[in-house]
């Protein structure tokens, strides 16, 4: 069957369920991108199927052919285990992060923890302190969620006057998604006994900076995990070995990596990390502390700087939405630099505090297209845009941006960062 | 000697808490952590400084300590180098170029002393004595024009001295 083009907002975007219908479109006279192939000789097979391949193995390695898909790191000066690197998620599809490509954000470098000497305290206001090792933590009840992870500066390039060059990943790739696997924290907090006062808790890592963070007492009894695993392996080091807890929805630094302490307070800590670092400083003066969520937010990852584009003709528009407060309801697809938009696709599962990809269809026919994304949460909280940001928090804002990036698309295929 | 109904009621009693313990359904795995190992882990400063070490320290003595392990990386006088600037900035917060340091912004005197002590010198955490890190604490409030440079700073003065912008933080925590 064969069915007319459906155009649904201008510069070629394609009904989100062009192709997911059923039946082949035709654009005009020719069909969409198919071409015929000359075929091969029945003798000329590829080298690689006409000889064994290589054999089993212990441990896998991605194929060769995209070795070159790595992190961008960028170590703080005189340092090479603080600073970050940045997941390259312009090559990313899905929703999954893959351990070896997860963000980084370290304080002083990865500690080498062996998890036989690793032990978590709980203390403080609590009837009963509390230590553990790793063998008792790993008989505890677990949970598995599929929830995102967001450094509070990723996005920070896009806060600069003139718009950075970099990939993708250079820009937002402080966001990640992993299936993480723990145990929940009520549980041991319930263990050791609230006291009536208690309303913070301060986690304590086991890196060389001791990293430390105030966590209010309700979200640590909602849905904090001791997380163990990431994506079905123990949690990688540079993500927390042996244990991280793991706060779904706040801002990356606070998930505290290689857990050794819980203390349980009455007032917030107020250490360096809360203080000195991530609070906003607004245009009065005036800073804002304990800032957790990170909003709702979208970013298109393909077509995107670095990815140079082909022929005219089909493509799709695809991309990664969030929300720190439940589900991602929609996203909307401008190809006009914000006149007009449409739906995009939601691939399933959509699920609360993860990632969600999105996905378009889009005719490119060569004119230059400023392509955008613009993610709705099941609450109806709106992604801003850059200069709605800007005026709301100041031109000094350096972390939670979650405003929408703009990519403009040259008719010869190049790709590049733009402010609408 | 027991009767038929003390038994049944021993049993019973027996019974119930059986199946209490059963519904609590927690592992209950942890050990109780002794004070000792409590009080050796419990290095965390908070803004009223009870859990401030003994010792004392000034910032004549902290400029030589400064000298000697942070100035590589922070500069002379906290002026900063390949690492943050730890002085001045003072007035900057509401114009387009904000200069957070210690003195224009940190909130708090007692977290001078927590981070030091935990996470400096960069290349050697947690190897300075106390009264290095009350020393090195003094010595960041003098080069911010918060205390005279012979001010004794210990575990009773510290958490009294009020930083420049403490009444500039707001919390938004349950708000966001």
């Amino acid at each position: 069957m064969k069915k007319n083009i459906e155009f649904v907002a201008a510069n070629g975007l394609l009904d989100r369920r062009s192709f997911l219908k059923g039946g082949a479109i035709t654009f005009g006279s020719g069909s969409l991108g198919l071409l015929t192939a000359s075929p091969s000789s029945a003798t000329d097979w590829p080298n690689w199927m006409t000889k064994p391949g290589t054999g089993l193995s212990e441990y896998s390695h991605r194929s060769s052919y995209e070795s070159h898909i790595l992190r961008k790191t960028a170590p703080l000066l005189g340092t090479d285990g603080s600073g970050s690197s940045r997941t390259p998620i312009q090559y990313l599809q899905g929703t999954i992060t893959p351990n070896n490509l997860h963000f980084e954000r370290h304080h002083s470098g990865i500690p080498e923890i062996d998890p036989e000497q690793h032990k978590l305290l709980i203390h403080g206001l609590v009837k009963k302190p509390l230590i553990f090792d790793m063998e008792q933590l790993h008989r505890y009840p677990m949970i598995s969620k599929i929830q995102f992870l967001e450094c509070s500066g990723n996005s920070r390039p896009n806060l600069s006057k003139i718009p950075p060059k970099g990939s993708c990943g250079d820009i937002h790739g402080m966001i990640a998604c992993s299936e993480w696997t723990g145990i929940p924290l009520n549980i041991l907090l319930d263990e050791a006994g609230l006291e009536k006062d208690a309303k913070w808790v301060l986690a304590e890592g086991a890196d060389a900076a001791s990293l430390t963070r105030s966590v209010p007492l309700e979200k640590a009894m909602d849905d904090a995990i001791l997380a163990l695993y990431q994506n079905g392996e123990k949690i990688y080091p540079a993500n927390g070995y042996p244990i991280r807890l793991f706060l779904p929805g706040y801002e990356g630094n606070i998930s505290v990596k290689w857990l050794r302490q819980l203390k349980v307070t009455q007032k917030p800590m107020m250490t360096r990390e809360e203080t000195s670092k991530y609070t906003d400083l607004m245009p009065n003066g005036k800073s804002l502390m304990f800032t957790f969520k990170m909003g709702i937010k979208s970013v298109i990852t393909s077509p995107s700087p670095s990815l140079k584009l082909g022929p005219l003709g089909y493509y799709e528009i695809s991309g990664i939405a969030w929300s720190s407060n439940g589900k991602v309801k929609s996203v909307e697809v401008s190809a006009d630099g914000g006149s007009s938009w449409a739906e995009a696709e939601l691939s399933e599962p959509i699920l609360s505090k993860s990632l969600t990809r999105f996905r378009i269809p889009w005719k490119r026919d060569g004119s230059p297209s400023i392509i955008m994304s613009r993610a709705i949460d099941e609450n109806g909280e709106v992604q801003p845009s850059r200069n709605q940001l800007i005026s709301e928090k100041g031109s000094q804002v350096s972390y939670h941006n979650n405003s929408i990036q703009a990519w403009y698309i040259s008719s010869d295929g190049e790709v590049e960062n733009v402010y609408v | 000697m027991f009767t038929s109904k003390k038994l049944l009621l021993l049993f019973s009693l027996t019974f119930s808490c059986s199946i209490i313990t059963a519904l609590a359904q927690s592992p209950n795995l942890g050990i109780v952590a002794n004070e000792e190992l409590i009080k050796n882990w419990n290095t965390s400063i908070g803004t009223e400084g009870e859990e401030l070490p003994p010792g004392f320290g000034n910032a004549t003595n902290g400029r030589s300590i400064y000298n000697l392990q942070c100035i590589a990386c922070h500069g002379q006088g906290g002026e900063g180098l390949l690492n943050d600037k730890l002085a001045g900035g003072h007035g900057s917060l509401t114009t387009n170029q904000a200069v957070k340091t210690i003195g224009s912004y940190w909130p708090y005197a007692t977290t001078i002393f927590d981070y030091i002590r935990r996470a400096m010198p960069y290349l050697s955490p947690k190897s300075l004595s106390d009264e290095e890190v009350y020393s090195l604490t003094a010595y960041m409030l003098y080069i911010n024009n918060i205390i005279s440079e012979d001010m004794i700073i210990d575990a009773n003065t510290l958490p009294k001295i009020e930083m420049p912008n403490k009444g500039n933080f707001i919390i938004s925590y349950p708000n966001n």
